[in-house]
Formats: structure tokens, sequence, C-alpha cells
């Protein structure tokens, strides 16, 4: 599974680093920084789920090949 | 705004009135009937304003800044007059492209880092609250008025530097401010003006700057500076105007709103207490189901919304608290789930003009909570017609008087 995060759309809500700070990191001006490239190891699916389903601009997806 | 009789509804499809009491005591009721049989309604009153109650349409004119504006954000008989694109407090009034510059000058100090750097203060602040109200002895008291309100004004005055007990003078000025704008602030203990007082902030802090990076938000804002030419004391002082009438009610009011929660719902508050893994999802149902805050906008197009006609100059609610209640964005949207693992909610508001204080707001409402929970585990509402919420755009318990159960109390 791998996720993909959407510059364009993030507002700077902070929920995904709240949920998973594992994910994603906060820059200076509170947007947020995947912290991943690739596939997302296998105990952190849970959060990245979560961080997707709780980003309220749906800037945030989990795609699976 | 608060004492006026507003005339009867008869028909909120048609005639709705958002200030009106009986809106205040049934909103959710009122956009169930709304989305079920007209989800854009309309009133004559404010002088023609729309009402759209899915998390679809609010949505959409949150994120639409071409077809509104922000110039007006709160609905009232008169549109106001400034011009956009930087409206009387930018960055909330303010439109493309000018609206991205006025927020970014703020972005920083309210990033989450700056903001969890005063978690520590703002625990010392609660408890200090609560040492006093159980230091009178009493098991009853008022949550809202003895508590909550306390809270945001006094993280506030800490971040921008000014003494923490004038908390009490700001929220008497922006209570001024709120009910009639444009008049003359006075400060009841005999001060100056809310713009005097501001300035003379403002001036202690330029003929005393601080080293960058060690400075309060005043002195951010007195060392910012766009495209190279510093603030204007106008601009500074609109801003800090701004943070307080945006920060203050609404934090007081979710603080409140969750204390409401807990307190008439002992399941909820056993398991806020005894399972502190929730919590993070707590906090964000807490938002979610009592967003304390409904925004406006002014079309500046005509156009249709829902099959509405919308005219260019008409008032357009932005009720974030229905789009949280929607059933087609949320499962069980009408039912408080604790721990609730899928929370898009926009009580921080979507689009370019999200929440700038909501880091502040959430750490805020977060450490209240856990604070009161800590040393007050258990307690109920000791009369519950005697609550008192506010009616308008921004919804809270004003009055909220609870006993506490002194047995369990952590001293
Ligand atoms: C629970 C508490 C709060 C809630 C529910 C809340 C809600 C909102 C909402 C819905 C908006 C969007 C406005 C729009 O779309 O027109 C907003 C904007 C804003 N809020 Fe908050 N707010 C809260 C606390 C705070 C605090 C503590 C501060 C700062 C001290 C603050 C400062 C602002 C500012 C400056 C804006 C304008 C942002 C912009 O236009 O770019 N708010 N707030
Ligand atoms: S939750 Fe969504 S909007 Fe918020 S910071 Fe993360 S990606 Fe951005």
């Amino acid at each position: 599974m791998k996720i993909t995060y959407n510059r364009e759309a993030c507002q700077g809500h902070n929920r995904c680093y709240m949920l998973a700070p594992e994910l994603f990191d906060v820059d200076d001006e509170g947007y947020a920084i995947l912290r991943i490239d690739g596939e997302i190891p296998a105990e952190l699916e849970e959060k990245a789920q979560l961080a997707a389903d709780n980003c309220p601009e749906y800037a945030i997806e989990l795609v699976t090949e | 705004m608060s004492n006026t009789e507003r005339p009867p509804v008869v028909d909120w499809a048609t005639d709705f009135d958002h200030t009106h009491p009986d809106y205040g005591q049934n909103a959710p009721e009122i956009w169930d009937e709304l989305r079920a049989t007209c989800p854009v309604a309309h009133t004559e009153r404010f002088g023609g304003t729309w009402l759209p109650v899915t998390h679809e349409a609010v949505s959409a004119i949150a994120h639409d800044t071409e077809n509104y504006t922000s110039m007006g954000v709160v609905v009232s008989e008169n549109k106001p007059e400034i011009p956009a694109p930087m409206g009387f407090a930018p960055p909330i009034t303010s439109d493309p492209p000018f609206h991205a510059i006025a927020r970014r000058l703020l972005l920083e100090p309210f990033a989450p880092k700056p903001v969890k750097a005063l978690e520590q203060y703002t625990r010392d602040c609660c408890n200090g609250l609560i040492d006093d109200i159980l230091a009178s002895g009493s098991d009853l008291t008022d949550a809202a008025t003895e508590y909550a309100q306390h809270i945001p004004v006094r993280i506030i005055a800490k971040m921008l530097g000014v003494p923490e007990t004038d908390g009490d003078k700001f929220r008497r000025f922006i209570h001024q401010i709120i009910e009639t704008p444009g008049a003359d602030t006075v400060d009841e203990d005999g001060g100056g003006s809310f713009d005097e007082y501001l300035d003379a902030a403002i001036a202690e802090h330029r003929a005393n700057p601080k080293p960058p990076g060690e400075g309060d938000l005043i002195d951010h804002l007195t060392q910012a500076d766009i495209e190279g030419t510093p603030l204007l004391d106008e601009h500074v002082r609109g801003t800090i105007a701004l943070l307080l009438i945006a920060g203050i009610d609404t934090t007081w009011s979710s603080i409140g709103a969750a204390l409401w929660h807990l307190a008439s719902h002992p399941e909820d508050r056993a398991r806020y207490t005894n399972e502190p893994e929730i919590r993070l999802f707590a906090i964000e149902e807490f938002l979610r189901f009592y967003a304390p805050v409904t925004m406006a906008r002014i079309a500046v197009t005509d156009h249709e919304l829902g099959g509405c006609p919308v005219k260019a100059g008409d008032w357009l609610l932005l009720p974030f608290p229905a789009a949280n209640r929607d059933p087609e964005a949320f499962d069980d949207a009408d039912k408080f789930i604790i721990d609730r693992q899928q929370n898009r909610h926009g009580a921080f508001g979507l689009g370019i003009h999200r929440c700038l204080g909501s880091n502040l707001a959430r750490m805020e409402l977060a450490v209240a909570i856990d604070t009161w929970t800590e040393r007050i585990p258990d307690f109920e509402l000791s009369d519950p017609d005697a609550v008192r919420w506010s009616v308008g755009q921004i919804r809270g318990p004003r009055e909220l008087p609870v006993r506490i159960n002194l047995d369990t109390v952590n001293r």
C-alpha cells in the first residue's frame, strides 16, 4: 500500500500529523510533509488509514497496486 | 444582538432566522428537516439570506472564492462597505490574492510546534482555575463562567505579551464590538478605548523590540513586513483585534460544550477519564458534534445553488455545524461517538480560510478537558434548565451550573 499527499489541497488542518506522526511531519507554516516515499510499512498501515479518513480536505489517499 | 426580540419564524425553509432563540434551541432538528425538504433555505431577513445545510453545499461555497466574497462574514442588516480584497479584518475578511499575503504573516506563530510550547502554560492556567473552584469548598460551580471563559483569554494574552490579568478587559472589549460593531469601545475599569489600549501596547513593543526568535506575537507583527514595507500600526491593531474576536468566544464555546456533554453523559465521562487513548478522537468528536462557528459569505455573481437563484449581494450562511451532521458525509451523523475513527469534520472551516488558530484551539480544548476530568472526574448538571446557550453565529453554553462530586476530586 502506498500513500499520496496533495499539497495543493492541503490547508494545514494537521489531523494527519496528530494521528500519524510517523508518516507526516509539519512545516513552519503548518502544512503537512509526507515523511515516507513508496510502500507503507505494514505496522503503519492502520495509521495511514486514519490519516486519510480524517483529512477534511481529502488531500491524502491510499493506493493499493 | 442577544436581547433583541426576533419576529417568530413560521416556516424555516422560506423565513429562517439563525439569530432566533428557537434556532439556538432546535438547530439540529431544523437542519434535518431542511435536508429532507429544502436543502438551501431562504429568508428575506437581513436583506436576503440563504442557508445551505448539506456538507456538499457548505464545502463547495467555502472552496469557491469566485462566486463568493468574505468581505462580510457575520450576517447583519447592513452589508459592510469596505471594498474587497482586504476587508476590515484581514485575513478573515480578505479574498485572494491579498488573503494569502495577510494569512501568511500569521501562519508561523500558530503552527503546531510553537503551539505545543504553550501546552504547559495552558495546563498550569487550567489547574489554577480548578484550585480556585475547589478552594471555595462548595460543590456547585459554573463551568462556563468560572472555568471555560478564562482559558482562551489568558493564553492569547500570554502570546501577545500583555499581562494575563488583561484577559477580562479583552472579553469586555470584544463583547462591546460584537454587540455594537463600529461604536467606540469604553473600558469599564476607567482605562482608554480598545484602540488606545492596543496602540499603547504596540508603541511599547516598538520602543523595546525583542531579538528575533524571542519576541511575542506583537513583536512578530511589529517586526514583520510585506515585501520590505513594515506593517502599519493600523494593520497590526486590526490583526490583534481579529485574533481576540476570532479566538475567544469560539474556544470558550467549544470547551463549555464539551463539559456540558460530559456532565450530561456519564458513560462518555467515564470513558474519557479512564481511556486516555480515545481522547484524540473524543476531542474531534466534540468539535464535530458541537461545532461552535457558522460563518457567512456574500454572493458576487448571480448563480444557482442547489437549484435556487442566488443574486449578487445576497448573504449566504456557512453552517459548518450543519455540514458536520449531514448523514451523506458521516456515518450515524446524529450520534455522538466518542471514539469515532472517521471524522473529516469542518468545525474549523474548509478551504483557504481554515481557522488560523485551529492548532491553538484544539490544544486548549484538549488541555482544558484533560485537566478538568483529571481533577474533577465526577460532575453533573446541577440545574439543566439554568444552562444558557448563546444564539447567533457562535454557539456555546454561556451559563453552565454543575455539581461536583467532592468525594472524588483530586485537590
Ligand atoms: C474551537 C475554537 C475555534 C473554532 C471552532 C474556530 C472556527 C473558525 C472557522 C470556522 C473559521 C473559518 C472562517 C471562514 O471560512 O470564513 C475560522 C477562521 C479563523 N480563526 Fe478560528 N476558530 C476557533 C478558534 C480560534 C482561535 C483560538 C484563533 C486565534 C487566536 C482563531 C483565529 C482565526 C482566524 C485569524 C481566522 C481567519 C483565517 C483566514 O481567514 O485565513 N480561531 N475559525
Ligand atoms: S489533515 Fe489534510 S489538510 Fe490537514 S495537514 Fe494533513 S493533509 Fe493537510
